[in-house]
């Protein structure tokens, strides 16, 4: 009996200035691969479906179980997760392509560190005296760590920012990931005393005011974070501090 | 004077823990790091951190933790460190809590506490079932604090390859290569720590990231620096078996309710929820009544061992079992476990709040590693290891939800421990032997880059998983530990036949695999070798040919030094330190 296989479909690239081209391979199915696996098995035999040697795919990966955000790319055309899709799950030939907001370092793998750049301009931090032992934090309800927790699991993968129409360069919109991290370090009782500051850095250009609405972030989101409400509740506070900003004058 | 320069290798807990402590105390840090720090395998952890902060009325306290911990590490763990790293404990947690990390909460408002294996009390903070991503997020941001105020600088996608050690055997900096443009620099230090977490890659396929492959330890060992208890493996009862990695299934499961069972009649193939309560057989709780589900994990998973491959008991005579988290409520199980259960539902395509889970012991936690003193500094002067990467607090065996203590314990006191050792050293003569081992390293690089030979470098990994998994996890012989370790001298022979697929210059990962590669099977030794010359079952140490802890001859730490010999690592034993509880034999069945 011949075996089962999968068919893909992977865009390579040397590197940034290099041409890109697409290759096709061929791997061996087994049940549960998932496309991380598939990547490895090119690397134990690095050659194309017509048999021409090539070399290992560079790609990000970690954890492989979706809470690191390493292997984001875009698989069939939608942002997601290399890990936790599996072959069967979709369809073949399986189509694989890096992230195309990013800058591109090679093959599937891309910089995403404008990312952490955006989580330092807004704070993303609760403000402690220090690490020497001042006993324990705030209390906080259940109800209250419910809201956090949730937004807290942010994995730093950028898919929201991938599918987001007005994540361009143009605009220089910080996107979707940072702004639910705003929610969530303003909701903190210590982390809110940097509040003001949090809402000034996203009331300019690139600020919340960027964001269409097109909803494609909350859709994306592989650890399904709330992420157009926290939209729309930092939206309204940064309207808020606007206006107290300009009366303050 | 201007503030020492430290060096961190590491962006986990514990190398993330060390930069703070070394910032706030103004010192100035470069911290390393293969991934993006907060990609790091921290970010895995789940069930929880273990203080004894007594918040449920049980009289639990330090001293109870301390007991429970050397009593579940089979009391090989030296004891001072240990004490100290309890009595640490509810002030660390204490500290998360003010940093922000989204614990669960009691109605109250304050920390809820669950329960873990090897102990009767509720000592566990949890976030959810992803505790280790929260308290990496925590310390990721007050890193990202002091990078903003300009007191850290990162270098994230760069590789740890040496020490640079001078004439006097001081360590003075590092070598490391940035894996986008294969470039190669040496980095002056005052002191520098290895926080470079555990060596699941050695085992092929086990619960850690990528990036553990233990390396940095490895090209450290080689340099001179001691190995201590590397036979030493975790091996956790419940995984969730798959291609490409065995997936953690969190010890909370089993700490919230979840219960382990099999069909007590062999070949039973009815869907579990169809086999009535009488026909399962609820091993850990009728072979550990005290205990139940909560034994320390080299219990539980021999006893899956044992119900799978003695008793031929395992799921359609699969070497699995079932975790069953059914009959619990399915708001509850959410709130407290979500996380883990949406990762099972994922991976495998089942529900797992209305089907049982199956599962299996996979490889998990590394109890040994680097030789450190009580200061946490390596036997090179200005190289100290924190975090899984070196061996102080775990013993034979590592109870649930210590290793998040262990590791932000560890960096809190690495670092001012490095930071002070670098205040208190003489400049180095010259460049300290920099420009020499950039030299060695370059040349490693020149000739692997060309290397002939038809040896593809993923399938001798492929090769050195299965040997170990094979022969130095769960049950070992000497016999077989003989034929792991030939296995190990036969593949060093075929790596110097390495082949690179990939012979370019730029963001080459086959290129960084192979260096990673040569560094897992030098340290793989220290695993084979420790584990044939110890002739006992300590922990999760076993041999069923010497099935009873040995003190007289065994209560030692095993030390490897590197040697370059096809003899192996030598071996010598060290005291361990038990002034504080006498040894005693351990055993989960009754109340200790």
């Amino acid at each position: 009996m011949a075996t089962k296989t999968v068919q893909l479909e992977i865009k390579r690239q040397a590197s940034p200035d290099a041409a890109s081209d697409w290759e096709r391979f061929e791997v061996e199915w087994r049940p549960g691969l998932n496309v991380t696996s598939a990547l490895m098995d090119i690397a134990l035999n690095p050659v194309t479906a017509d048999g021409r040697p090539t070399t290992p795919v560079t790609y990000d990966s970690n954890c492989l179980e979706e809470i690191c955000g390493s292997c984001a790319m875009r698989i069939n055309g939608k942002a997601r997760m290399a890990c936790s899709t599996l072959i069967e799950n979709i369809e073949q030939p399986v189509r694989i392509e890096p992230l195309s907001k990013f800058p591109l370092v090679r093959d599937l793998q891309v910089d995403r560190s404008v990312l952490f750049e955006n989580l330092k301009a807004v704070k993303a931090w609760v403000p402690i005296d220090g690490t020497y032992d001042l006993g324990p934090g705030p209390r906080v309800f259940p109800q209250e760590q419910e809201v956090s927790y949730p937004l807290s699991n942010c994995i730093s993968c950028t898919c929201c920012m991938e599918v987001c129409p007005q994540f361009t360069e143009e605009t220089g919109f910080v996107g979707a990931a940072t702004i639910a991290q705003v929610r969530l370090f303003n909701n903190h009782p210590t982390g809110s005393v940097l509040k003001e500051e949090r809402l000034r850095a996203l009331a300019g250009d690139g600020g919340i005011q960027e964001c269409g609405f097109a909803q494609n972030c909350v859709e994306v989101c592989p650890k399904q974070l709330p992420l157009t409400n926290a939209i729309s509740d930092v939206s309204r506070d940064v309207l808020i501090q606007k206006a107290k900003d300009c009366l303050r004058g | 004077m201007a503030a020492p320069k430290i060096i961190v290798v590491g962006g986990g807990l514990a190398g993330l823990a060390a930069v703070i402590k070394i910032a706030e105390a103004g010192g100035s840090v470069d911290l390393f790091s293969i991934v993006p720090v907060k990609r790091s395998h921290s970010v895995c952890a789940q069930g929880g951190i273990n203080a004894a902060k007594n918040l449920k009325g049980e009289g639990d306290s330090t001293d109870k933790h301390f007991d429970d911990t050397v009593y579940g590490g089979d009391f090989l763990a030296n004891q001072t460190p240990v004490k100290a790293m309890c009595e640490a404990a509810p002030g660390i947690i204490d500290l998360l809590d003010r940093m922000g990390v989204p614990f669960n909460r009691t109605p109250e408002g304050l920390l809820d506490f669950r329960r873990f294996g090897g102990t009767l009390y509720h000592r566990t903070a949890f976030a959810g079932a992803t505790t280790g991503q929260q308290l990496l997020y925590a310390l990721d941001e007050q890193v990202r604090r002091f990078e903003a105020e300009g007191k850290v600088k990162k270098y994230e996608g760069w590789e740890f390859l040496s020490a640079i050690i001078d004439s006097k055997g001081q360590a003075r900096g590092i070598t490391a290569m940035d894996l986008r443009t294969m470039e190669l620099r040496a980095f002056p230090a005052g002191a520098v720590i290895l926080a470079t977490g555990g060596i699941g890659a050695i085992f092929g396929k086990s619960t850690n990231s990528v990036v553990c492959t233990g390396s940095a330890q490895s090209a450290v060992f080689q340099q001179g620096a001691y190995y201590a208890n590397g036979e030493f493996i975790q091996v956790h009862p419940t995984a969730i078996p798959g291609e490409d990695k065995l997936r953690l299934m969190s010890e909370s499961a089993r700490g919230e309710g979840g219960r382990v069972w099999v069909p007590r009649k062999p070949g039973d193939n009815r869907p579990p929820r169809q086999i009535p309560e009488a026909e399962r057989l609820y091993f850990l709780e009728e072979w550990y009544p005290k205990y139940g589900n909560l034994v320390p994990r080299d219990i539980a998973t021999r006893a899956i061992h044992k119900v799978v491959y003695e008793n031929g008991l395992g799921i359609d005579g699969q070497p699995m079992v079932y975790l069953d988290l059914t009959h619990m409520d399915r708001a509850t199980l959410d709130r407290k476990l979500g996380g883990i259960l949406e990762i099972y539902e994922k991976f495998v395509g089942v529900d797992p709040h209305e089907e049982p889970m199956k599962i299996f012991p996979g490889m998990h936690y590394t109890m040994g590693g680097l030789w450190v003193d009580f200061n946490l500094m390596t036997n090179i002067p200005g190289l100290f290891g924190a975090g899984e990467c070196e061996y102080q607090y775990h013993g034979a065996n590592r109870l649930g939800a210590n290793s998040l203590v262990s590791c932000i314990f560890d960096g809190f006191r690495s670092g001012p421990n490095a930071l002070e050792f670098a205040r208190s050293s003489s400049a180095p003569e010259g460049d300290g032997g920099a420009a020499a081992e950039l030299a060695r390293q370059s040349e490693i690089n020149a000739k692997l880059i060309k290397n002939e030979g038809g040896e593809n470098p993923f399938r001798l990994w492929r090769e050195l998983g299965s040997t170990m998994t094979e022969h130095a996890t769960v049950l070992r012989y000497n016999k077989g530990l003989q034929k792991a370790d030939e296995k190990i001298i036969s593949l060093l022979d075929r790596y110097k036949r390495v082949n690179l697929s990939d012979r370019s210059q730029w963001a080459n990962t086959s290129f960084a695999f192979a260096r990673q590669l040569k560094n897992m099977l030098e340290l793989s030794r220290t695993v084979v070798l420790g584990a044939m010359l110890r002739d006992e079952s300590r922990g999760a140490h076993y041999k069923p040919d010497f099935p009873d802890r040995n003190d007289e001859k065994f209560l030692k730490t095993t030390k490897a030094t590197f040697t370059g010999d096809v003899a192996g690592p030598r071996l010598e034993f060290e005291d361990v330190d038990i002034q504080y509880i006498k040894p005693r034999p351990r055993r989960y069945d009754a109340a200790k």
